[in-house]
C-alpha cells in the first residue's frame, strides 16, 4: 500500500503518546522514588531512605511480619482467591459457550451478553452489592424470613467476603474471553476422535482441552492477576476502610503528599507485578494469539 | 461432546452466571424507582421518578451535571484519538519496522502495570512541568504566570493522556486481530488495476475494517467514560462521573446514588446500542462473509 518501511512513520503518534505518558511518567516514579521530603515540597535528591522506611523491621524476624510484607500478603490472599475463582468461573463459561451451543448465532449473542458490563461503570457494579449483602440487605432478610438465621450476618459487606465477591464479579470477564478465543481454535475433529477412543467428557476436557486452551488461560491469568495487584479502588469501595491493600496505601500517601514513599512503593509493585508477568509470559507467546 | 446431564449443568452454570453478572445492576436500577420513602436495600417502597428529580436538584455540594459533561466530552476526544492512532499504529504493524518489538511490549506494559503506578507517575509529571513553569514565572518576571497560573493538569492534557495509556492497547490489540485474519489479495487487486495507495487505502481496506473500528470507538469511549483508577490522582481539581460517584459512595445514603447509577448505565448502554448496530450495518454492507 504505501512503500516498503515508510509506512512505520504511521506509528509515532502512537508511540509519542505512550512515550510522554507512559514511559516517561514512570521514569520520574523510580527517580523520585530516590528523592527526600518535608510536608509541602519535593526534595530532589538520591537517597534510601524511602525504601528503607517502607522495609523498617522487615528483616528483623523476631518482630513478627513487617507492615509492608502483611499488605503484600493481604493483596496476594485477594489476588489468589481472585484467580482462581474467575479461572474456574471462566472456563466453565467458555466450556458452555464453545462446546454447548450449536449455532453460531446463539453463541455471538450469548458472548455479548458476557461482555456488555465490561463496557459499563465499574463503581456501579460495586455499589450494586450494597443492597443485597448489606445488614438489612437481601440476602439477610431472606435468610432471616426462612429462619435459617436469627441475625443479620455481618461478614457479608465491607468484609474480605464482599472485596472478593467484587473483585470476581468485576473481572471474570478477562477470562471468560481469553479462553473462549483458544477455545474455539480448538480442531474439533480431536474431540471426535478422542470420544471414538472412548474417551470420557473429563478426559477430554484435562487432555485435551485444558492444554490446548493454555494460552487463553496465561492470558486471562496476566489480565486478573496485574489489576488485583494494584486496586485501591474496589477494595476501598467494598472493603469499608479497613482492609489493606499496596495500592491502597500508595494511593494514601499520594493523598498526604508523601511523593517520594508512595513512588518507592510504586517501583516495589511494579517489579513485583512484572517478574510474575515475565514468568507467565515464559509459558505462552502473547503476539501469536491475537 | 458432552451427555444430555452434563449439558444441562453447564446450562445451569452459565445462566448462574449471568444472573450474577447483571442482578446486582438490575437490582439498583429497580430501587432507583422507589417512592419518596425509599431506602437503600430491598424492599421497594412505591414506585416514583421522586430520586431522579432529586438526583436533578443535585445532591450536596458535588455538581453531577458538570461531572457527566466532563465525562461525555472527555470519552469523545479519547474516543477520536483511540481510532486514529491505533488505526494508523495498526497499518504500521502490518510490517516489521526499527523498534516495533519495543513498541509491542510498551503497549502490553501499558496495559498491566498497575494503575496507581501510572496515576502517580502523571500526577508527579504535571506537578514538577507545574513548579517549572512557576519558576521559569518567577525568574523571568512574567506577569500572567504569577498571577494567574494555577496546573496544567486538566481533562484535556494530563487526562486525555491518562486515558489513552489504558484504551490504546485496547484498540492496537484489536487492530491486530483485524490485520492478522485480513486478506492482502484485495489491496493487490487494487494496486495491479492501478489505484494509488490513498485508493486502496479509503476505497478497499476501510470498507472492510471499518466494523472493527466501531469496535476500537466503543472500546475509546467506554473505558474512557468509566475509568477511575489511572484518573484518581491524574486530573486536578476536576472531577469526572466515576470519580464523583465513588466520592458520592460515602456521603450520600439515598437512592439518588441509585438514580444516578442508573442514568450513567443508560448511557453505557445506548452507546453500546449504538455501537453494535453500526458494527452489524458495516458488516451487511462489506458482505460478512469476505
Amino acid at each position: 500500500m504505501v512503500k516498503p518501511n515508510s509506512s512505520s512513520i504511521l506509528a509515532v503518534p502512537f508511540a509519542l503518546v505512550l512515550a510522554l505518558f507512559f514511559v516517561l511518567p514512570l521514569l520520574l516514579v523510580v527517580v523520585v522514588s530516590f528523592w527526600d521530603y518535608t510536608e509541602y515540597s519535593l526534595i530532589p535528591d538520591l537517597i534510601l531512605m524511602n525504601y528503607e522506611e517502607l522495609f523498617y523491621g522487615c528483616f528483623d524476624w523476631n518482630e513478627g511480619l513487617c507492615t509492608t510484607f502483611a499488605t503484600y500478603l493481604s493483596t496476594f490472599k485477594y489476588v489468589f482467591l481472585t484467580w482462581f475463582l474467575t479461572l474456574g468461573i471462566g472456563f466453565g463459561v467458555a466450556l458452555y459457550l464453545v462446546f454447548c451451543v450449536q449455532s453460531l448465532k446463539m453463541q455471538i449473542v450469548l458472548f455479548l451478553v458476557c461482555t456488555i458490563p465490561f463496557w459499563t461503570s465499574n463503581v456501579i457494579r460495586m455499589i450494586s452489592w450494597i443492597p443485597l449483602l448489606g445488614r438489612n440487605g437481601i440476602v439477610n432478610t431472606g435468610l432471616m424470613s426462612m429462619g435459617i438465621i436469627d441475625e443479620p450476618i455481618e461478614w457479608l459487606l465491607y468484609s474480605g467476603f464482599s472485596v472478593t465477591l467484587g473483585f470476581v464479579h468485576l473481572y471474570s470477564l478477562f477470562m471468560v474471553v481469553p479462553i473462549f478465543n483458544s477455545m474455539a481454535k480448538i480442531d474439533r475433529s480431536l474431540i471426535e476422535a478422542a470420544k471414538d477412543s472412548g474417551a470420557s467428557a473429563w478426559q477430554i476436557i484435562t487432555n485435551i482441552i485444558i492444554p490446548l486452551s493454555r494460552s487463553g488461560i496465561m492470558i486471562g491469568s496476566i489480565f486478573v492477576i496485574t489489576i488485583v495487584v494494584g486496586d485501591f479502588i474496589t477494595i476501598g469501595v467494598l472493603g469499608g476502610q479497613q482492609i489493606a491493600s499496596v495500592g491502597k496505601i500508595i494511593y494514601v500517601e499520594m493523598s498526604y503528599l508523601q511523593f517520594p514513599a508512595a513512588a518507592a512503593n510504586a517501583v516495589v509493585l511494579v517489579s513485583i507485578t512484572l517478574l510474575m508477568v515475565a514468568a507467565m509470559m515464559r509459558i505462552v507467546n502473547v503476539r501469536k494469539e491475537l | 461432546m458432552f451427555s444430555k446431564t452434563q449439558t444441562l449443568c453447564l446450562t445451569i452454570f452459565f445462566g448462574c452466571f449471568v444472573v450474577f453478572l447483571y442482578g446486582p445492576v438490575l437490582s439498583i436500577i429497580l430501587l432507583a424507582f422507589q417512592g419518596p420513602e425509599g431506602g437503600l436495600t430491598f424492599p421497594m417502597r412505591g414506585v416514583s421518578l421522586h430520586w431522579f428529580e432529586e438526583l436533578w436538584r443535585g445532591l450536596g455540594v458535588v455538581d453531577i451535571s458538570r461531572g457527566l459533561r466532563r465525562s461525555l466530552f472527555l470519552g469523545i476526544l479519547v474516543m477520536i484519538f483511540t481510532v486514529v492512532l491505533s488505526l494508523c499504529a495498526g497499518l504500521a504493524f502490518r510490517k516489521k519496522f526499527r523498534g516495533s518489538g519495543v513498541l509491542f511490549y510498551l503497549t502490553i506494559a501499558s496495559l498491566i502495570i498497575p494503575s496507581i503506578a501510572i496515576s502517580l507517575g502523571i500526577a508527579l509529571q504535571f506537578r514538577l512541568l507545574d513548579e517549572t513553569i512557576k519558576w521559569l514565572g518567577q525568574t523571568f518576571e512574567i506577569q500572567w504566570i504569577i498571577n494567574d497560573f494555577q496546573t496544567s493538569m486538566g481533562l484535556v492534557a494530563s487526562g486525555l493522556g491518562t486515558h489513552l495509556t489504558w484504551t490504546l492497547p485496547f484498540g492496537l490489540l484489536i487492530m491486530f486481530a483485524v490485520f492478522n485474519r485480513f486478506n492482502p489479495s484485495y489491496e493487490e487487486a487494487a494496486r495491479d488495476l492501478g489505484a494509488t495507495p490513498w485508493q486502496t487505502f479509503w476505497g478497499v481496506v476501510f470498507p472492510l475494517i471499518a466494523p472493527a473500528l466501531v469496535g476500537v470507538a466503543l472500546f475509546g469511549f467506554t473505558l474512557s467514560y468509566d475509568e477511575l483508577a489511572r484518573s484518581s490522582q491524574a486530573l486536578g481539581s476536576v472531577n469526572t462521573l466515576p470519580l464523583e460517584l465513588r466520592g458520592l459512595t460515602t456521603t450520600v445514603t439515598n437512592p439518588s446514588i441509585y438514580a444516578l447509577g442508573a442514568v450513567t448505565t443508560g448511557v453505557s448502554f445506548l452507546v453500546i446500542g449504538l455501537s453494535l448496530a453500526l458494527f452489524w450495518a458495516l458488516r451487511r454492507k462489506t458482505g460478512a462473509n469476505r
